[in-house]
């Protein structure tokens, strides 16, 4: 099978590779405990872990988007907000 | 760990429907991804770019201005269509043969494929054959939408409230229809005038299907690109350009691809957080309604 025509590149596979193993992640986590654990956080309305994951990575998309805009294109800076974020979405939401 | 029985089993049945979505979004997606972290001058050949293109649409005036043309078009129609389709669910008949008639009447425009819609009303406001455009013409107004970017938007935002706000209507009407005689014999009762029968039953009985409606129209108008295209090309200018056409003149129109596969993933960004506060709203304060409803009636 060729796939030359999706350009793959080195960063944009590891990009891929670790959304893959985060979902990998979240089922086994799912399997050790079922149900998702759904709680009421700072929004004010159920969300399971799976939604906070949602979240954490469509916030971090949005850092970063932000990053490139205000502070430049040295995105390690916004990848270290996006963790913190994350942490915090998984603390709190 | 829970007793439940849990049968793994049904994943099979899904296993074609992921199939199905892994090949039309999934590996698109992919694909877009990486073009828009490279550049290409054709021949497939892709040289490394980073995160340029990004930093390019982010600062570019062209997306922004595409992007707050886009809101302002969105506001504008909702603004218009929201309280005109309650005002046309509420002079609607409820009982009678003419419920049937309204209601078809009313589904029409919803029917008209999106690039038909578009070329009705290009053909409607021509100054030589269209009725629109040869009554104003007699009129003495000169109404050319190709060159002025003001009656541009007036026929734009026209022919969307005309393809549009019989959505509006249909769900509310659905609420209203759904509200239960008693509570009009509890207004009689206690002498309510019709604003208050309006403002304390017949509005809150219908903030559900509004919201529905807000936001589907919302989203609907803020992916718009056929009916624009059609109509105005997105002219005169770059005046009636709203995101997706301008995106389908970078990708296709000018072969921007690693531009465009950026462009497309901040505008694809922007829909899934929308699309998440349009999910959130529906399952936490919409979801509920028809239950609701049903034990209230």
């Amino acid at each position: 099978m060729n796939l030359s025509w999706m350009a793959w590149t080195q960063p944009t596979a590891i990009f891929f590779i670790v959304i893959f193993c985060l979902l990998i992640t979240m089922s086994i986590w799912e399997k050790i405990s079922p149900g998702g654990g759904p709680r009421v956080g700072i929004l004010r309305f159920e969300t399971t872990r799976g939604d906070r994951l949602f979240l954490s990575l469509l916030g971090s998309a949005f850092i970063h988007l932000a990053w490139l805009l205000f502070a430049g294109s040295n995105l390690w800076w916004a990848m270290g907000v996006s963790i913190l974020y994350a942490g915090f979405v998984f603390s709190f939401v | 760990m829970n007793n439940k029985p849990f049968d793994n089993k049904a994943w099979f049945f899904v296993l074609p429907v992921f199939i199905l979505v892994a090949i039309s979004a999934v590996i698109p997606l992919m694909t877009v991804v990486n073009y828009s972290v490279q550049d290409s001058f054709g021949n497939n050949q892709f040289f490394w770019a980073g995160t340029e293109w990004f930093t390019e649409v982010l600062n570019s005036d062209r997306f922004r201005d595409s992007l707050v043309r886009n809101l302002t078009f969105s506001a504008i129609i909702l603004c218009i269509e929201i309280p005109l389709g309650i005002a046309v669910a509420l002079a609607m008949p409820r009982k009678g043969i003419w419920v049937s008639v309204c209601l078809v009447l009313m589904a029409l425009p919803l029917l008209i494929p999106w690039n038909v819609v578009g070329t009705i009303w290009l053909i409607f406001g021509r100054a030589d054959i269209g009725l629109l455009g040869f009554t104003l013409a007699k009129m003495g107004i000169v109404f050319n939408y190709g060159q002025s970017w003001l009656q541009a938007w007036i026929i734009i935002i026209l022919m969307d409230v005309w393809h549009w706000t019989s959505l509006v209507v249909l769900l509310c009407y659905s609420g209203l229809v759904a509200i239960p005689e008693a509570y009009y014999q509890a207004a009689r009762i206690d002498g309510a005038s019709r604003w208050k029968v309006f403002r304390y039953i017949q509005l809150p009985k219908m903030q559900r299907v509004l919201l529905i409606a807000i936001l589907l129209r919302f989203m609907d108008s803020f992916m718009i690109y056929t009916e624009p295209f059609v109509l105005t090309g997105g002219g005169p200018g770059n005046t009636t350009t709203f995101l997706s056409i301008d995106l389908v003149k970078t990708a296709i129109g000018q072969f921007d691809l690693g531009p465009a596969a950026a462009m497309s993933l901040i505008y694809f960004l922007i829909v899934l957080l929308l699309s998440w506060v349009f999910y959130t709203v529906m399952t936490n304060y919409g979801m509920d309604a028809p239950e609701k409803r049903e034990v209230e009636s």
